[in-house]
């Protein structure tokens, strides 16, 4: 694993126990900068956000999954899975995580800024 | 491989526009090339009057500005006319001798403005009205000349008049009929809108046939000739006397061109006749013999082009409804439809000369057919919607004239006049947006439909109570609601199905699953958004009960995790309290969960049970478990409450046991998921403490029995529920509601409450479903029966409710060491 020696990778769940189009939630305390919420698509792509919209801070993981967007639960702002960016034309961001999947486990580094 | 070249020609609103729904579709597909034979980017024609009249300037009107063609890899190439299509070479000719290639072409010259056939027709200081040379030649006339003539006193002779007479020109203008604007006002209001512009200062001279422009000493025209041999002097000329289709290019290159009304003959796809590659939009087509000369109906044929260039294939153009406002300030009117009426119609007019006040409505059996309003329109945009939608008005007619406001909608009347409100009035409440972000953001995005201020600027997103104000402000701003015509209006952006075919289809080919649908009906995005997936979702429920598997993410969160979702992130807890009874073992149980559990609030809601809120997610299962009462589908698109008042077991005034029908009700109905939330009440006896008047179903004691109310609405707008049947006994209260119920289950769209799908279909429709045929009465109840029989309680019986308990449990990151065998 060349470049990736610097990551700080933690394993998550296996990937079977994400919902598909769901998410599941990391709880973190506000000192540690807050819940993050793993998401899985209907491709079995995984992402990673940081669980509060850029709108009002709603939970992102309890929202509705579709193609690589979640629309929040909270006012239906939507973003993008990947990006952690509102979809126009409301604006914002919000901060993303790496994750991977390797042989069905998933992994995340909630240390770096993606 | 190169991308396929689409060529342009015209740079105008339908041809921009059509680009604009395209590159939302399939921004890479083409390479494109427009050609405009104007030196300007696309720009909001509409607003020349505007801009005439001194309120608006050039700069405020554009639409797509020069970068905007560069962001989007368009090549613009401006000032150049196209005057040949040689279609078996696919190549085009410009007046300056280039050729280009094209694969696909879309044709959208406009129209040109007609010009009488008279002598001087051609003097100098005589011009037309339609683009801005013409604007910028008139501003320049009022700086040197005094006297101006405007032949034509329809929309757009009008607003040019009022425009030169702001400008401190002396205006009259000359009109062949007997009144102004014949083809949108009736006489009566064509004589008030005369009175109201001779008031601002314009002359007129109506029933004059000009004869011919005579020119002066310097050639420039100095008079106007009358057949009956009157003179008057002019030094600007506007002929304003209509516009035909800008078909000449077309013509001349062999595309099949009508000649009366004018126009390319396109067929629904918005293609030639002639020449399956060549598309054609705007005022330059003619469509099932219609040539169109105002924006809305070009933006539908837009969005149709669009999904054919884009190779979607899906969406037909089938012709528009248009309607009509005058953009002069401080006159008000409007009109749509046939308004005119004729030998199966009937009128409801309101006159008020003093006033100035004129309505006219033209009804048609049950349906608004037209209307003409002056002096007053700030029921325009409602009228025009009853009248596109084909509205059932049975039930509104003694009170249609008096407008929206006087239908039951408490707390909106009055400063409804969006033309009066500040720009820091708040429009709407749930979002906070005044007026002046609205108008600013229709200015500067070029917005033209409400669904689009709607999704910039978030008014009228939320309740909807300010849609009607929002509109208003959309007609004084950008002329006009251009939104489509609503009986096509699909589901979301992720189709062009409406609600009523995504049922229509899943009923008739037996789909089970989110996906079927979608594949089958050709959905764009790979799996929907949030708001058509929890619909198609209940579509399937409702269409097969038994068969279709729920599918949990395709609900909003509430129905997932089966309890409210709260600001922060927590959710509220409301159990069932049948009938809003309870009794001192569960009032203990939940004062035991809220210490053990810590939740901060307990309420009693407005729906006659308790809410303990803040409860956080993962103590949901366990609160539910130790409180141990049913859920009560506080956060579910299913029966609510059923409100109960006391009854004659207690109450003196009493006639029946209200208490004991509301929970005989709550317990039939419960777990019943519809299109919307539903509410019920009882109340003992005709004062009503239950407030059944405002419930979908209420029911009402009377000493013989009971009596029905259906469709009432406590919420956004109230609306209260209309009588619908009186019966004996309490079974029959069941059935009857049943059967109702069903119907709206079956027949609903989702979040159609019953109140809006009964003013949908009409009462007399339901009436006729429900009350005049036992049979099917009987039939749908059984149906209803059917589908809850053995439906699980969510709170506890988990798998069979699909509930996926692995949303309350929180996961916690490991090292890999720790986790999996080292790598
Ligand atoms: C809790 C409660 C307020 C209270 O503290 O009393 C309440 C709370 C909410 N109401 Fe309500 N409504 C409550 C009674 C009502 C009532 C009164 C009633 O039921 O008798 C009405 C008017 C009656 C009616 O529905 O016609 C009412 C009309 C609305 C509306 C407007 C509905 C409409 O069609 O006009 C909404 C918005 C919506 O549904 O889109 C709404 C939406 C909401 C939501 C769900 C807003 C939201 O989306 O988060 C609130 C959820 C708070 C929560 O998490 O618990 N609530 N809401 C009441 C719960 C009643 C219950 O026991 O289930
Ligand atoms: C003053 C005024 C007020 C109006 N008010 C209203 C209103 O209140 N409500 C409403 O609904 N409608 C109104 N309209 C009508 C509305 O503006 C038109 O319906 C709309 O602009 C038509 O769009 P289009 O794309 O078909 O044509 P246009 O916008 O005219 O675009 C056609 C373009 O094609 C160019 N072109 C033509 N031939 C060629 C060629 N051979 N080569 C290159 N380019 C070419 C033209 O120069 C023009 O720029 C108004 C119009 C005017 C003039
Ligand atoms: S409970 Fe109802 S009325 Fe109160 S703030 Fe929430 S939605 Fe509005
Ligand atoms: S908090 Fe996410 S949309 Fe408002």
């Amino acid at each position: 694993m060349k470049i990736e020696t610097h990551m700080n990778w933690r394993y998550v769940c296996r990937l079977d126990e994400l919902p598909v189009l769901g998410a599941r939630v990391i709880e973190r305390s506000d000192e540690e900068g807050g819940n993050v919420a793993v998401f899985r698509n209907d491709q079995d792509v995984v992402f990673a956000l940081l669980d509060k919209c850029p709108h009002k801070g709603g939970p992102l993981s309890q929202g509705i999954v579709f193609g690589e967007r979640v629309a929040c639960p909270l006012h239906n702002w939507t973003i993008e899975l990947k990006s952690g960016e509102a979809v126009a034309p409301d604006v914002g961001c919000t901060k993303r995580f790496p994750v991977k999947v390797e042989s069905a486990n998933v992994f995340i580094d909630l240390t770096a800024h993606a | 491989m190169s991308k396929p070249k689409l060529a342009v020609i015209g740079n105008g609103m339908a041809g921009i526009r059509t680009i604009e729904e395209l590159l939302k579709l399939a921004p890479d597909k083409y390479e494109i090339t427009v050609f405009g034979a104007e030196p300007h980017p696309n720009y909001n024609r509409i607003l020349l009057s505007p801009v005439l009249a001194g309120e608006q300037t050039l700069k405020d009107i554009v639409l797509n500005d020069w970068d905007w063609y560069k962001d989007n890899g368009i090549n613009l190439i401006t000032g150049k006319k196209i005057v040949d299509i040689h279609r078996t070479k696919r190549e085009l000719k410009a007046e300056t001798g280039e050729i280009y290639s094209y694969d696909r072409l879309l044709v959208a010259t406009g129209s040109n403005p007609f010009i009488l056939p008279i002598p001087g027709a051609n003097l100098p200081g005589v011009i037309s009205y339609r683009d801005i040379a013409d604007t910028e030649a008139m501003i320049d006339a009022a700086k040197a000349y005094k006297k101006a003539i405007v032949i034509g006193g329809g929309l757009l002779g009008l607003e040019a008049a009022n425009g030169l007479k702001l400008r401190g020109m002396d205006v009259t203008v000359v009109h062949v009929m007997p009144w102004l604007m014949e083809r949108q006002l009736d006489e009566r209001a064509g004589k008030l809108l005369q009175a109201s512009l001779e008031a601002k200062g314009i002359e007129f001279k109506m029933q004059a046939n000009t004869e011919a422009l005579i020119a002066g000493e310097s050639g420039r025209v100095a008079a106007i000739k009358f057949k009956s041999g009157e003179q008057i002097p002019a030094e600007l000329v506007v002929m304003a006397v209509g516009i035909r289709p800008n078909t000449e290019l077309a013509a001349k290159s062999g595309l099949a061109v009508s000649q009366r009304p004018g126009g390319i003959l396109v067929n629904d796809t918005m293609q030639t006749l002639t020449d399956p590659r060549i598309y054609s939009v705007g005022e330059c087509v003619n469509h099932r013999g219609i040539a169109y000369g105002l924006v809305a109906p070009l933006f539908e044929m837009a969005k149709v082009c669009a999904n054919h260039l884009a190779e979607y294939g899906i969406g037909r153009y089938v012709g528009s409804v248009t309607s009509t406002k005058l953009k002069v300030t401080g006159v008000d009117l409007f009109s749509a439809g046939n308004f005119q009426g004729d030998a199966d119609t009937e009128d409801i007019t309101l006159s008020d000369p003093i006033g100035g006040v004129y309505k006219r409505l033209v009804i048609k059996g049950n349906k608004l057919v037209g209307a003409c309003l002056y002096g007053d329109t700030v029921d325009g945009s409602w009228y025009f919607k009853l009248l596109r939608e084909g509205k059932d008005i049975a039930e509104i007619r003694d009170q249609l004239m008096f407008g929206e406001s006087n239908i039951g909608d408490v707390g909106h009347e009055g400063n409804t006049r969006a033309a009066s409100m500040k720009d820091t009035d708040e429009v709407c409440g749930c979002n906070g947006v005044c007026k002046g972000v609205i108008t600013k953001a229709i200015k500067e995005k070029g917005l033209f439909t409400l669904d689009e201020v709607k999704k910039h600027t978030k008014a009228a997103s939320s309740c909807g109570s300010c849609t009607g104000l929002v509109e208003q402000i959309l007609m004084f701003t950008a002329g006009g609601d251009y939104s489509a015509t609503p009986k096509m209006k699909p589901m979301c952006g992720c189709t062009d199905h409406t609600h009523q075919e995504a049922r229509d289809t899943i009923q008739a080919n037996k789909l089970l699953s989110v996906p079927d649908v979608m594949k089958f009906l050709n959905w764009r995005t790979p799996n929907g958004c949030s708001s058509c997936r929890p619909a198609l979702n209940y579509y399937l429920l409702s269409a097969w009960p038994k068969d279709y598997i729920d599918d949990p993410q395709s609900r909003v969160i509430n129905e997932r995790a089966h309890a409210n979702i709260q600001k922060d992130g927590t959710f509220s807890v409301i159990p069932r309290m049948w009938g809003g009874e309870t009794t001192a073992d569960e009032l203990r149980r939940i004062a035991n969960a809220v210490d053990k559990y810590k939740i901060p609030t307990v309420k009693v809601t407005g729906g006659q049970r308790i809410d303990l809120l803040g409860v956080r997610k993962e103590d949901l299962p366990s609160v539910w478990k130790d409180i141990g009462m049913p859920s009560g589908h506080a956060y579910a698109k299913a029966l609510r409450t059923v409100k109960t008042c006391v009854g004659s077991e207690w109450c003196r005034f009493g006639t029946q046991d209200s208490t004991q029908m509301g929970k005989d009700l709550e317990r039939a109905f419960w777990r019943m998921y519809a299109p919307h939330k539903v509410k019920f009440a009882v109340s003992g006896c005709p004062r009503n403490c239950a407030e059944a008047g405002i419930k979908d179903v209420g029911v009402i004691g009377v000493d013989s029995g009971w009596e029905l109310y259906v469709a009432g609405n406590g919420g956004i707008k109230t609306e209260v529920a209309q009588f619908f049947v009186k019966v004996k006994t309490s079974e029959e209260v069941l059935e009857y509601t049943g059967a109702f119920m069903q119907l709206y289950r079956e027949e609903g769209w989702y979040l159609e409450r019953t109140v809006h799908y009964v003013s949908r279909v009409g009462l007399d429709y339901v009436k006729k479903k429900v009350l005049d045929d036992a049979a099917n009465r009987k039939a749908l109840w059984e149906r209803l029966q059917f589908a809850l029989d053995g439906e699980p309680d969510p709170w506890f019986e988990f798998d069979k409710a699909r509930v996926d308990t692995r949303q309350f449990i929180p996961i916690k990151p490991i090292a890999p060491a720790e986790a999996i065998p080292a790598e």
